[in-house]
């Protein structure tokens, strides 16, 4: 029927959404409570996915400096405690989101200028440059010692002051990640599948294309740029009162090259490979880091593996088996 | 007055006049046909037009304005479009988005982050609209880097058509494609051409297609216009002909 | 005015490393239009194997004149892995969107970290006998390493040398004509993938023998390939990538910075550099004499 909305990606994302929405709900009722901490520290790396492949899947620009963003958006919580000597939740994700966003606006302004190469390794060094300010104004961010964030107040101090922290964690705050996991699925799914979106997936298949039929192909790829990272800077914000602590070295490049990893592993031409990416590799990283000393070695055969082998990543990978599979009945 | 003018358009490269000094019309509702054999300048000129190159003299005057500097992206905005000859899509989105696109862009929505693409009606219907004149809607959802010749070439005009543009360029629309679709390509394009009394300049190599379609032909030799008028003085120009089949006469 | 010398030759010393390490860069993406994001890390293993074999055959003893031909197995060894490299892990990506190669690279440079340590550790790794042989000169009343003016020797005398090899041999030609059109190059019977291999391996050996070369004054340690990277990005920005005339003046100017930056402002070094590279972006986007 010509101009009638097409319900179909909308009803069938919600009916694979859904279930899993209920089983997140439920897991803390199910599982230890490391576990349930385990899980939402996933999620979390899972919103920074999302956002790091709006970039990538979506605008066709890699970026191996993301832990910016991340680290900027910790670091703000943390300037937060040590400043305004504040302990609420709501401070933490506002300042971080807002922090990640100036920081993503100033470095995304240089680096879209550029294709893909220099587009990559641009991203890369100012992070690094970031990093470098991180480990010198030692006065400030504490420098390799980095700074504490105690456990936060959730809801205005309605929720505080726990005896237990993984209690805590896996039980009050997990909601809360999980809160925002679910909002950040949904905005993120409503922009790429938006007409900015589009334009977006215009600018990666042909940017000479996309200027000829009127898209601001330099303001589009900023503004992804800036939602990018404050997707990130958000997971860096709900990431750090967990671990108590932010240090340099999650400024540093070999945490971007985290964040690039469980992008590819996932598959970062769906919506969804980040997201399982992100879960797989944080339980990959807990099991592995307790095995070898030489995690990045393995990291990188595997994502060398990936590219040669596998490169739509797992939830590519899966996706045209099971078409195979339905084709073959 | 006309549509578009240039003024001793100008492109070098190097020592190579690719355009030369190039006074070019095109007059409101007409169907103009560009000749001229491989390297004559047709491409540069309207490489020039669109805004891909930037001239090195003269100027390109649209509706009387000047828009020799300005980009691309203000052109376009300002009512021109064009089809490419070495065909240029979004192969990874589906033909009904890379048309839904240009209406979005046309519209101005394209900086719309938070609603949904597909719960805009009324872009949905003109893109099914579009679809349905090019002879597409049943491809609608296949992506488009696997579509057929004669289909991506549809779609490439189609795209630039979704624009609506006051100016139409269209590069070798028919290249690539085998002889017996040719016609059916031509005729479809024209059609929506004709029907919505959009101006067009076609840059074809094909005579039939030429000396079929077009109202006037403009034939350009090494960077300058040669000759102009309409398609049967043309087929009597000798040395129009000369230079680009090597023969005295077309026929 | 002896420390003013000084510092000028401490900007050239950086300068010649840096031309290797970004002029290497700059070949193999001049040749193929490839960035190999683990070219820092040839770097640094070329440092830690140079520095590796003058131990073992110094074996705690001083060094001798002789000794300085152990140098170059860094920049034999980095090139070997570059030839093996880019056969297997680059030219199946050669038909595949730009991104993967990138992966590729990045995924490389991880294990190439590791692999680094697995072998040497994770102490420096040092030189310093061959260093030591040279003694100090005196400029103007300040002492100063000779080894040091021996590096920025061979910079210049690379430099030299690889500007011959591209614009005077057959083989320079060859290569130049196949990063200009490398489709008419393999039309016209050039056997496109052995130019290849032999840009990059070529490109990797550059990258090698700066390492080679610079660690006999400082110590091989880990995350100089990256450090490395970083800075050669810079020298690419400015001078252009894919010109070796690019990555030389890019390199002299980026060794000036630096060492304006490391004297008057020493916290921000890095980011004034970074911030002068984005200015030049934003000017000149292909660099000073970059292809676009």
């Amino acid at each position: 029927m010509p101009g009638a909305i097409e319900a179909g990606p909308v009803k069938r994302a919600l009916a694979i959404a859904v279930p899993i929405a209920a089983v997140l709900i439920l897991i803390p009722y199910v599982v230890p409570p490391y576990q349930a901490y385990l899980l939402s520290s996933g999620l979390t790396y899972a919103i920074a996915g999302l956002g790091f492949n709006l970039l990538l899947g979506y605008t066709g620009l890699l970026s191996f400096g993301h832990a910016a963003y991340f680290g900027m958006g910790a670091y703000a919580v943390a300037f937060l405690v040590k400043y305004l000597h504040t302990g609420s939740m709501e401070l933490f994700l506002l300042g971080g989101v807002i922090a990640a966003a100036l920081v993503s606006a100033l470095i995304g302004f240089v680096c879209v200028r550029y294709t893909r190469i220099f587009f990559s390794i641009l991203a890369m060094a100012l992070a690094q440059v970031l990093w470098s300010l991180a480990l010198k104004f030692y006065w400030v961010t504490g420098g390799t010692d980095g700074l504490r964030v105690p456990t936060p107040t959730l809801l205005g101090g309605l929720v505080s002051n726990p005896e237990d922290k993984l209690d805590f964690l896996s039980g009050p705050y997990y909601y809360l990640v999980l809160l925002f996991f679910f909002a950040a699925v949904a905005v993120m799914w409503v922009i790429v599948n938006s007409p900015f979106g589009k334009a977006l997936q215009a600018i990666r298949d042909n940017e000479t294309r996309a200027a000829f039929v009127a898209v601001r192909v330099r303001r589009s790829r900023w503004i992804a740029f800036v939602v990018s990272g404050a997707f990130t800077g958000l997971a860096g914000a709900l990431w750090v009162p967990a671990n108590g602590l932010i240090t340099p070295d999650f400024m540093y490049w070999t945490f971007s090259g985290k964040i690039v990893f469980f992008a590819v592993l996932g598959g970062f031409r769906t919506f969804a490979g980040p997201i399982i990416g992100a879960v797989v590799f944080n339980y990959l990283e807990y099991f592995a880091v307790a095995t070898t000393d030489y995690w990045q070695l393995v990291l990188g055969a595997i994502l060398v593996f990936l590219v040669m082998a596998l490169p739509t990543g797992l939830v590519g990978t899966l996706g045209r088996l099971a078409l195979k599979l339905r084709s073959a009945d | 007055m006309s549509l578009l003018e240039t003024r001793k358009l100008r492109k070098y490269f190097g020592f190579l006049h690719a355009v030369d000094d190039v006074d070019f019309s095109v007059r409101p509702g007409e169907v103009l046909a560009l000749i001229g054999s491989n390297g004559a300048g047709k491409t540069t000129l309207v490489n020039l037009i669109s805004g891909l190159l930037r001239a090195d003299g003269g100027q390109v005057l649209f509706q009387g304005t000047d828009v020799t500097h300005l980009s691309v992206v203000d052109r376009i905005r300002g009512g021109i479009a064009r089809s490419f000859q070495l065909v240029n899509l979004f192969d990874q989105m589906t033909t009904f988005d890379n048309i839904a696109l240009s209406i979005f862009s046309r519209e101005g929505k394209t900086q719309k982050l938070m609603s949904l693409a597909g719960a805009d009606r009324a872009v949905r219907r003109e893109a099914l609209e579009v679809l349905s004149q090019f002879g597409l809607e049943t491809k609608r959802n296949v992506l488009a880097g696997v579509l057929s010749q004669g289909e991506r070439k549809l779609l490439d005009v189609g795209v630039a058509y979704a624009l609506r543009p006051k100016l139409l360029f269209l590069d070798e629309p028919t290249s690539g494609v085998s002889t017996r679709e040719k016609a059916p390509i031509m005729d479809i394009i024209s059609a929506v051409v004709r029907s919505e009394k959009i101006t067009a300049v076609i840059i074809e190599h094909d005579m039939d297609v030429v000396f079929g379609y077009s109202d006037r032909i403009v034939a350009m030799h090494q960077g300058a216009i040669l000759a102009q008028g309409t398609p049967q003085e043309i087929r009597r120009n000798e040395q129009v002909s000369m230079t680009l089949i090597g023969a005295p006469s077309f026929d | 005015m002896g420390i003013l010398i000084i510092r000028i030759i401490n900007a050239l010393l950086d300068a010649s490393i840096l031309f290797l390490i970004a002029g290497g860069l700059s070949l193999i993406y001049g040749v193929m239009r490839i960035v190999n994001l683990a070219h820092g890390n040839l770097y640094a293993l070329g440092a830690y194997v140079s520095a590796w074999t003058i131990g073992k055959v110094l074996a705690g003893g001083s060094a001798g004149l002789v000794d300085l031909l152990l140098l170059p197995a860094g920049a034999l060894v980095a090139g070997a892995v570059g030839a093996v490299m880019e056969p297997t892990l680059l030219r199946p990506l050669y038909k595949r969107a730009e991104e993967y190669q990138l992966l590729v690279t990045f995924g490389l440079l991880l294990v190439l970290e590791d692999v680094l340590r697995l072998i040497w550790g994770p102490y420096p790794l040092s030189a310093s006998p061959l260093f030591e042989y040279f003694g100090t000169m005196h400029i103007l009343g300040v002492a100063y390493p000779a080894y040091n003016l021996l590096v920025i020797a061979v910079g210049f005398a690379a430099a030299a040398l690889i500007w011959a090899f591209v614009y005077k041999t057959k083989f320079g030609v060859i290569l130049r004509a196949t990063s200009q059109d490398m489709r008419m190059a393999s039309a016209l019977g050039v056997n496109v993938k052995r130019v290849y291999v032999q840009a990059f391996t070529i490109g990797c050996m550059m990258a090698g023998l700066g390492g080679a070369i610079i660690v006999p004054g400082q110590t091989a340690v880990l995350g100089m390939g990256v450090e490395a990277l970083v800075l050669s990005f810079v020298v690419v920005v400015i001078g252009g990538l894919g010109s070796l005339e690019g990555a030389l003046i890019g390199a002299i100017i980026t060794g000036f910075v630096r060492m304006i930056g490391i004297t008057f402002f020493p916290e921000i070094e890095l980011a004034m550099l970074y911030m002068i590279a984005a200015a030049v972006l934003l000017v000149r986007p292909a660099g000073l004499f970059g292809r676009a």
